[in-house]
């Protein structure tokens, strides 16, 4: 579904990603970890077409994926690490991708509010989005990605920063979300939260791809010496 | 994005109706514009007694601007003014020399006064306008007295000057004196400024009048007495042949000025406030040759032209209507 | 002394308001109507392109935005001489008759303060950019809709540059002077007296205690327009 061959970027004089080659396949759970740093947003970035600017070649369902932009956008969402709210409620949050694509407001109605309830966030329905805590604004980021019917679905560190009680209803979620058949590109440092939810894992480190594999087997038999140093250094707290 | 359009073209729908609403009242008035001095208006006499009755009279309403007579026929040359109200007859025939103004005609008049604090350091009170001067000017230097001059180019401004140099002084040698302060402001202002410095100064009468009957100053009329210190206010129309102003309009304005309603009023004006009138009506002295004021006024306030002193002379005076006074030379 | 007039200012300022003094009201609407048109043209032509000079990226964007901040700072003065000499009937825009009118101060102030509604546009503008463009792009809008979503987000940024720029017009002196003229008729339909020029003219005639009591009611509009502005902002745009 996406195949990523020798991607470059640098910003300015940094170096950002250096020949990162990678696939992921469809109805996969893909995890990106590595330490804050190390090029996951940026490559999160790249896979949604936010940057565009980048050397190497991005395949999208086989096709060049910088030549189609626009369409590669409406199919692939990404969810940033910070959640920013639109001003308004939670509802016009969750409902603004639908509105851009000119969805009809019953339908709206309905997507939304099942979107609502899969993050349990019924309540704060018409709250203003701004005023919500740093967890509940994330599953508001969350819904307003997954209400959009793309293919895939791009996650910056999910639940860095969360208490145990929100991370718990967002992994939730994401199953939920890959049990519709959907993609899921997932960017975190929580080793433990990667092998949960993950079917396959890339470890990245200083822009490049150590390591890709099986999450179970790359975690538990790591291969790269430095692959097993974050791994089995891995900071618990 | 069809909303968006609808706003903006009914904003600018708006707008171009509001211009046009504008411009229709504009249109609907009829409107005199009158570059004046500050002396003429701080008094009121212009906005609070010749405006209402002119509008009433002829439906016309006059825009006073106050500056200075240096600034006023500034306006003037600008484009601004249908007639300027002034008081420096220097300067006016020069105005007309440079062919902006035209059908000058002479309305009031009053007295400058040389004002100071009560105790009268220089002890000027009583003296010639000259002599005061010069009495100032000795205590100035011994660091006993302050003057206050306008420095503004206004007809004030322009009567302090000739006055200094009547004295035997250089005005711009001596502004750069210590004891000689330049405020560059309206007369109000300037008497403010005296007051509280307690230093001497020369204003109208009108202005001085009105300010010390209410009480904002506390500073003596000491030099009030003196064919120097005569002042004659004089309005100008403006040339038609340099600006399409409504030379109509403002040749009703002079000549209900001048005549015997407009005489009145200017009479009149603030007899009941301050227990004397601020200005003085000017046709009756020169229709009747009151002397000694109409030796005066034919000597500070009238222009030679040709053997005889006149408001205008012939070569500045456009169409055929207006009459003006000339008199044979003394 | 000083405190004696102050005291004195805003007791004159009660009372002028409480008898309702017609001049009074005369003057003071039209400060506010003259400054309000003024607020609204500025924000009519400053806003678009406030909003195109926020978004987009082009060479001598830089140059434009630091002379438009450069501009923030021009003196009324200053402005209301250059105004006054394009304005007379001898100058390059005396055909407009703007002169000594009210339309004349709104224009003038409208020029004054559209770099304040200019600048304070693109600087809300830019402090949303980036996180807004990012998260309606990968939620699937197109560049229209993103550019009204960044307009939208910034929205109070720009409403508080036309309130900022309404205030500035109102408590400036320079230009209603010489633009306006301070003209005073009473029952005239033309007058050009706003608060600022009364204000100057009371100093000049040594009237310091009514001067001190329009002043009072100066700042009395500028906080209740302000405090309006918040509250409304607070209703309407919410949720903020």
């Amino acid at each position: 579904m996406i195949e990523l061959r020798n991607i470059e970027k640098k910003y300015g004089e940094t170096v950002a990603l250096k020949k990162v080659s990678l696939r992921i396949e469809r109805g996969e759970i893909f995890a990106v970890i590595g330490n804050s740093g190390a090029g996951k947003t940026t490559l999160l970035r790249i896979l949604s077409m936010l940057e565009t600017d980048f050397l190497g070649e991005y395949l999208f369902n086989g096709k060049d994926a910088r030549e189609r932009a626009e369409e590669v956008r409406g199919r692939i969402t990404m969810v940033f690490q910070n959640p920013v709210m639109f001003k308004g409620s939670v509802f016009d949050n969750v409902a603004y991708g639908l509105r851009v694509r000119n969805v009809d407001s019953d339908e709206i109605e309905k997507k939304v509010e099942e979107m609502l309830k899969l993050f349990r966030l019924e309540r704060f329905r018409d709250k203003s989005a701004r005023k919500l805590s740093g967890g509940e604004k994330q599953r508001v980021a969350m819904a307003r990605a997954f209400v959009i019917d793309a293919d895939v679905y791009a996650l910056d560190e999910p639940t860095a920063n969360l208490d145990p009680e929100n991370a718990r209803i967002i992994e939730k979620t994401i199953k939920k979300i890959k049990e519709r058949g959907k993609t899921i590109v997932l960017a975190t440092h929580n080793l433990f939260q990667a092998k949960r939810l993950a079917d396959r894992a890339a470890y990245i480190e200083s822009g490049q791809i150590i390591e890709t594999g099986e999450s179970k087997e790359l975690f538990e038999n790591p291969k790269h010496p430095r692959t097993q140093n974050f791994i089995y250094g891995f900071d618990f707290f | 994005m069809k909303r968006l359009a609808i706003a903006i073209v009914t904003v600018l729908a708006i707008l171009v109706l509001g211009v046009g609403y504008q411009y229709h009242i504009q249109s609907q008035h009829r409107v005199l514009t009158i570059s004046t001095t500050t002396s003429l208006y701080d008094t009121g006499l212009l906005e609070e007694a010749i405006a209402p009755t002119f509008k009433e009279k002829y439906g016309i309403e006059l825009h006073f601007i106050p500056k200075g007579t240096g600034a006023a026929i500034q306006d003037a040359k600008n484009g601004v003014s249908d007639a300027i109200m002034v008081h420096a007859r220097s300067k006016e025939l020069k105005f007309m020399e440079e062919g902006y103004g035209v059908n000058r005609k002479v309305f009031a008049y009053n007295f400058f006064v040389i004002v100071g604090p009560r105790d009268d350091p220089a002890g000027i009170k009583g003296l010639t306008p000259v002599d005061a001067l010069k009495k100032i000017a000795q205590a100035g230097r011994e660091g006993k007295a302050i003057w206050v001059s306008r420095d503004d180019g206004s007809g004030t401004n322009t009567k302090e000057i000739a006055l200094w140099k009547m004295a035997g002084f250089d005005y711009s040698k001596i502004k750069n004196e210590s004891w000689f302060v330049s405020t560059g402001t309206g007369m109000g202002a300037t008497l403010n400024y005296a007051n509280t410095k307690k230093a001497y100064t020369l204003s109208d009468t009108g202005t001085y009048l009105k300010f010390r009957k209410e009480g904002l100053i506390d500073l003596d009329a000491l030099v009030d007495k003196g064919e120097e210190l005569i002042n004659v206010y004089a309005i100008i129309l403006i040339n038609p042949e340099k600006f399409d102003k409504d030379f109509e309009g403002a040749k009703l304005l002079v000549n209900w000025l001048t005549n015997e309603e407009g005489q009145r009023i200017i009479g009149e004006f603030g007899k009941n406030r301050f227990g004397k009138p601020l200005f003085y009506p000017i046709v009756d002295v020169l229709r009747e040759k009151k002397e000694p004021y109409f030796s005066w006024i034919a000597k500070y306030g009238l222009i030679e032209d040709d053997g005889e002193v006149t408001e205008c002379p012939e070569k500045f005076r456009y169409g055929k209507e207006m009459t003006f006074f000339e008199f044979e030379k003394q | 002394m000083a405190w004696e007039y102050v005291v004195n200012g805003i007791n004159g300022a009660i009372k002028l308001v409480v008898n309702g003094d017609p001049e009074l009201v005369d003057i003071a609407i039209r400060s506010v109507k003259v400054s309000g048109i003024a607020a609204v043209l500025a924000a009519i032509i400053g806003v678009p392109v406030g909003v195109v000079l926020g978004l987009s990226r082009f060479k001598g964007r830089g140059l434009l935005k630091s002379i438009f901040n450069a501009l923030l700072g021009i003196p009324t003065v200053v402005m209301g001489l250059i105004l006054y000499l394009f304005l007379a009937p001898a100058g390059p825009l005396g055909f407009l008759g703007l002169l000594y009118t009210e339309m004349g101060i709104s224009f003038g102030q409208m020029l004054l303060i559209l770099p304040i509604v200019i600048s304070f546009t693109v600087s809300s503008i830019e402090s949303v950019e980036r996180e807004i463009r990012d998260l309606a792009l990968t939620l699937g809008a197109n560049k229209i809709q993103i550019m009204f979503k960044i307009v939208e987000e910034s929205l109070s940024g720009i409403v508080l540059s036309i309130i900022a720029a309404f205030n500035r017009a109102v408590a400036e002196l320079g230009i209603a002077l010489m633009v306006g003229g301070n003209i005073f008729v009473r029952g005239g339909g033309l007058n050009t007296r706003v608060l600022t020029t009364s204000i100057q003219m009371y100093v000049a005639r040594g009237e310091i205690d009514y001067a001190l009591a329009l002043g009072t009611i100066l700042i009395a509009i500028v906080f209740t327009i302000t405090a309006i502005s918040n509250y409304l902002q607070k209703k309407w745009v919410g949720y903020d």
